[in-house]
């Protein structure tokens, strides 16, 4: 099986992606899972802790039912504190669980393209999250991805599965060093949400201006399940390219994704959600927010409708604030039955004048106008989105307001 | 308060408004009748600086002051406000949060919104989904809360049902302190279609708008009558 696995991998080591500028793997360097000393949390400098913070994870861990960290390829730590619920580093998941098997590569090609070749071919270990069946975690679990070392790649796999009638709520903060500046991010992510349980999964990305960050994940949503996914990507980076597939495989199922994006000159963000609605009496919900200051925004999103009675929504608004700022929305709606209910909303542009100036009749001057609207903009309240990481996509939103205008 | 000498306007090149002259004195309240598209609006937006209005020629001074060419943040801050007649929409952005924005003088703004039947739609997105009635309130409510010492109210009664109407008059009085037994400071100029509003206003003066420009003036309900009975006709035979 995993010899099948691998050859599939090196023979798609090469392959280039669908979508995204082409990086050339060969020029960052692949850290040898035993090169490093060990890390642990009191190795972190102060520095460290305020980057991986500012992406959304506590390492004072209050409030938190689970943590998992990462630096590069080595494990800093991994905790659990509430029972019926497993946090692990995914070898060691693979090792403990030969069922595993049934779920490695299974939402996610591994000869997809040589991203996904390169995280079978040198795979540095990642997450497995799991809530065990009924066990409802409502305190957020959290778990952060950093890029230590200058010019490596970070190849990570992660598993979540929230068992049958269970909840996990999960904030993943991806983040690099405050020196690094270039490296490439490579993340497997496998969602299984089985029947009748709620999984919500919302990820703050803080990079650095040359990184290149490539994830594939790949969602399995079963009967009266519920994934939500929030994405914020407020900080610069170089090249950012994903699309991952959720597939609604039983009646009542449902998927809702929303993302904010800014992107600075010089960063290209290429993402999208495509939700394939497998079942009747489904639903999926995408939102993207994005905001250019220069950058080049893609904004994708594919809904497909197979079964009747299944209803599904994309919306896409996008705000120009720079002249050589670009966003180019490409929303698709593919319906192969006549009971499907399928919509789109694109708008893409500037601030409208008519709105700044109202603001300014209220005695605002431009600059505050904008920054009002621009604010409100992001401002978008998730739907079923825990309190505590409302919160935390708050913060990073306002965090960034002050360097985007 | 308010001098307007001999200004002409350009909207994307189109001629809005032809020399217009016109005086209101501190105190006073003056209301503007006209059809439809006959620069009333237009005045407004050229007296609070929208950037589309294009002045060609004239001048507009406030409290003896030049502001032709200040920038709309700068007339508001100077004393002059606006309820627009259809305001934009502003996703995202709440309607308490416009509200404090306006809020000079640290009024309660839930106090005020709860007194003139506002309090639901302050947690809205501002103006989505407001009907015509909540939007002309918004309007006022925060005008009330920018206490401006130029009123400049457009079409504040189209579309709003009877009974907002007295809550609306309420606002509109309380704006311009008619209630007040000691001389007025407030200035107001007034856009009205419909008349209703001079039920709830103490009128100093109307004029009639044609094409552009002023056509008439005199008392505003005698200008009114005169407008019910013959139209606007008149008016333009009449070269007051």
């Amino acid at each position: 099986m995993s010899e099948v696995r691998r050859n599939r991998a090196a023979q798609a080591k090469d392959k280039k992606a669908a979508f995204g500028t082409d990086v050339d793997l060969l020029q960052y360097q692949l850290l040898a899972n035993h090169e490093g000393d060990p890390l642990d949390l009191e190795a972190l400098t102060q520095e460290d802790r305020d980057k991986i913070f500012q992406s959304g994870v506590d390492l004072e861990e209050k409030g938190r039912a689970g943590t998992f960290l990462q630096a590069d390829h080595r494990i800093v730590h991994c905790a659990v504190k509430q029972p019926g619920l497993e946090v692990l580093p995914m070898a060691q998941a693979l090792e403990e669980y030969s069922w595993l098997e049934d779920y490695y590569w299974q939402a996610v090609d591994v000869d997809a393209d040589k991203y996904t070749a390169q995280a079978e071919l040198h795979f540095q270990n990642g997450y497995f999250i799991r809530a065990l069946e009924g066990q409802r975690i409502t305190t957020p679990i959290q778990a952060c991805l950093y890029m230590k070392h200058e010019n490596t790649a970070q190849n990570v796999h992660n598993i979540i599965i929230a068992e049958e009638g269970s909840e996990l709520n999960i904030i993943t903060g991806c983040a690099t060093a405050p020196h690094l500046q270039s490296g490439i991010h490579i993340g497997i992510s496998e969602f299984y949400v089985k029947r009748g349980a709620k999984l919500t999964f919302t990820m703050i990305h803080d990079w650095a201006e040359e990184v290149m960050v490539r994830p594939r994940s790949g969602i399995v949503v079963e009967e009266d399940g519920l994934f939500l996914s929030n994405y914020v990507c407020l900080k610069p980076v170089r090249s950012l390219q994903m699309y991952p597939t959720t597939r609604l495989t039983g009646p009542g199922a449902v998927a809702r994704f929303h993302s904010i994006l800014v992107a600075p000159p010089g960063c290209e963000l290429d993402t999208g959600a495509r939700v394939v609605l497998e079942a009747s009496h489904t639903r999926a919900e995408i939102i993207s927010r994005t905001i250019t200051t220069g950058g080049v925004i893609k904004a994708r999103g594919h809904l497909k409708g197979l079964k009747p009675d299944v209803k599904a929504h994309l919306e896409c608004h996008g705000l120009i604030l720079a002249e050589e700022g670009t966003i180019h929305a490409i929303p698709e709606l593919e319906a192969h039955t006549a009971g499907a209910e399928m919509s789109h909303e694109a708008a893409v542009g500037k601030i409208a004048e008519e709105e700044i100036e109202y603001l300014m009749a209220r005695g605002l001057t431009e600059e505050e106008a904008i920054a009002t609207i621009v604010r409100g903009f992001l401002n978008v309240q998730i739907e079923g989105l825990p309190p505590e990481l409302q919160a935390k996509v708050d913060q990073a939103i306002e965090e960034s307001e002050m360097s985007m205008l | 308060m308010l001098e307007i000498n001999d200004l002409w306007v350009d909207v994307n090149g189109e001629q809005v408004l032809k020399g217009v002259n016109l005086t209101i004195p501190s105190g006073e309240t003056h209301i503007l009748f006209g059809k439809n598209g006959s620069g009333k609006s237009s005045l407004l937006m050229t007296i609070m600086g929208f950037r589309r209005y294009k002045v060609r020629q004239g001048r507009l001074s406030f409290k003896g002051q030049d502001i032709t060419t200040m920038p709309i943040d700068q007339r508001a801050k100077m004393g002059i406000g606006l309820a627009f007649q259809r305001p934009p929409s502003i996703r995202g952005v709440k309607t308490r949060d416009v509200f404090n924005i306006c809020n000079s003088n640290s009024v309660s703004c839930d106090e005020l919104a709860g007194k003139f039947e506002f309090s639901g739609l302050m947690e809205r997105e501002l103006n989505v989904g407001f009907s015509g009635g909540e939007m002309k309130k918004s309007e006022l409510l925060q005008l009330l809360l920018q206490d401006p010492e130029l009123v400049m109210l457009d079409e504040p009664e189209s579309g709003v049902d009877l009974e907002n109407l007295e809550i609306l008059g309420k606002a509109i009085n309380k704006l311009l302190q008619k209630y007040l037994w000691r001389t007025r400071a407030k200035s107001g100029l007034v856009i009205s279609h419909l008349g209703f509003i001079l039920n709830y206003i103490e009128a100093d003066a109307g004029y009639v708008l044609l094409d552009g420009s002023i056509h008439c003036r005199g008392n505003p309900r005698e200008l009114f009558k005169g407008i019910q009975r013959h139209g606007y006709r008149e008016c333009i035979q009449c070269q007051r």
